[in-house]
């Protein structure tokens, strides 16, 4: 296993999420603001992946960090890290976005295709995002067309796998396998959980 | 769908691309299947790593807002029983559970034949589904770039009220902490302050609790609280116990 491979995301050393998660889950408003310093860049920058407009982005990065505050009594450490427990509510609560406004959302993706380049000039510039974003990157091409295109417009676009189906020209059956053997291949080309 | 076919929904699943039958249907799979669950964490943590590389400075307003809107927040208790059967992700229901468990308590205490129990049982019901109606639009509301929060003492300084506002939206709400309750036959009554005309906004028949007023903002200029008769008035009856201003 890689010495840069961590279950709980890039960053560390850092703070120990899953303590101040603990912290946090009693009320403590200090140990918020500090997980806030470590998560809000991550949570932010999934969200406008996905949704792209920067004020709405900002608005479920806001109800995002809320629900970590509401709910950190509910994280169950057994389950995974801290990093990821976050970053599942910031992308169920963006798909969600997208799907309320689906109409919307098929003009906004239509226009997103024909320009289709991550916003990278406020990316956070720390050393180990940029080694973080490389070795995503070296992996994503690690996997089959198919594998790619499945995971990218499920994960990025908030695609349901019908219509991941449907824009591919591919059956239901072959895209929800080549969603979970894409992952299998990018959870071992990232050393997550080996 | 077969077992082996609900398996391979794993990183469908991950990736929040089921629709919400799918989804609740894959739960239940999720709770009786250790390998599942292990995939679904592995497969959390992958996509985690696909999130955090794609990590944006947020801007320091954005934590203002969130820091500042902490302390309006209740938390939730933590699940004490096996999450079997959880809904997907949500788990907004920590308070409703607790008013259910309250009312029915009630109900079973007043006692009577099975079917007025099972009567109030529903009523029971109905009422914590409104309470969290209530405090998911709250939530919400709070969570509008522009809202504003404003809070005053009762007079008597028994309670405090916490008035929540975004122009936005057009909407405001109202929090209410250890307000005493209302004499029996009457109901605190929100009103929208228009320039000194008061515009009805809501009843809140407790002292503690939430309250998305009715009715939208337009040009109020903040809100007040008053005492009057179950149902309501159209005007003032009483001397307001709070007037919060939307400064």
């Amino acid at each position: 296993m890689s010495a840069v491979v961590h279950l709980s995301g890039p960053g560390l050393p850092g703070p120990d999420l899953k303590e101040l998660l603990a912290k946090v889950a009693r009320g403590d408003q200090d140990a918020f603001s500090r997980l806030y310093d470590t998560v809000a860049a991550p949570v932010l920058g999934l969200v406008r992946r996905v949704l792209r407009d920067p004020a709405q982005s900002e608005e479920v990065a806001q109800e995002v960090l809320l629900e970590v505050w509401r709910t950190a009594a509910r994280y169950r450490a057994e389950r995974g890290g801290v990093m990821p427990w976050v970053l599942t509510i910031a992308h169920r609560r963006a798909v969600d976005r997208v799907r309320a406004a689906q109409a919307a959302a098929d003009r906004d993706q239509r226009a997103a295709a024909a320009s289709h380049t991550p916003v990278f000039d406020e990316v956070a510039e720390q050393v180990e995002g940029r080694l973080e974003r490389e070795q995503v990157r070296r992996c994503m091409k690690s996997l089959t067309e198919l594998q790619r295109e499945a995971l990218t417009l499920a994960y990025y676009r908030g695609y349901t796998y019908p219509q991941v189906a449907e824009v591919l020209g591919a059956p239901l059956g072959t895209i929800k396998t080549r969603m979970r053997d894409g992952l299998i291949r990018l959870r071992d080309c990232l050393g997550v959980g080996a | 769908m077969s077992a082996a076919d609900l398996h391979t929904l794993t990183g469908a699943y991950a990736a929040h691309a089921l629709d919400p039958d799918e989804s609740a249907e894959f739960e239940r799979h999720l709770a009786g299947c250790p390998a599942c669950a292990q995939e679904v964490a592995e497969f959390a943590a992958t996509l985690a790593r696909l999130g955090s590389a794609e990590a944006a400075l947020p801007p320091p307003a954005l934590k203002a807002r969130v820091m500042a809107a902490l302390p309006t927040l209740r938390q939730e208790a933590p699940h004490t029983i096996p999450a079997r059967g959880r809904r997907r992700g949500r788990l907004a229901w920590g308070w409703p559970r607790l008013a259910l468990a309250a009312c029915l308590a009630l109900a079973a205490a007043a006692g009577g034949v099975a079917v007025q129990q099972h009567q109030q049982a529903g009523q029971a019901r109905a009422r914590a589904a409104a309470l969290q109606q209530q405090q998911d639009h709250f939530a919400g509301l709070l969570t509008a770039p522009d809202a504003r929060t404003a809070t005053g003492a009762a007079a008597g300084g028994a309670g405090v009220g916490t008035v929540v506002w975004s122009p936005s939206r057009g909407q405001a709400g109202f929090l209410a902490a250890g307000m005493p309750e209302p004499a029996a036959g009457s109901t605190y009554e929100l009103w929208f302050n228009d320039a000194g005309t008061m515009r009805p906004a809501g009843l809140m028949p407790t002292g503690d609790g939430v309250l998305l007023l009715t009715g939208p903002l337009d040009g109020a200029n903040g809100v007040g609280v008053t005492v009057e008769p179950a149902g309501g008035s159209t005007h003032p009856t009483t001397a307001p116990v709070m007037l919060l201003s939307f400064t």
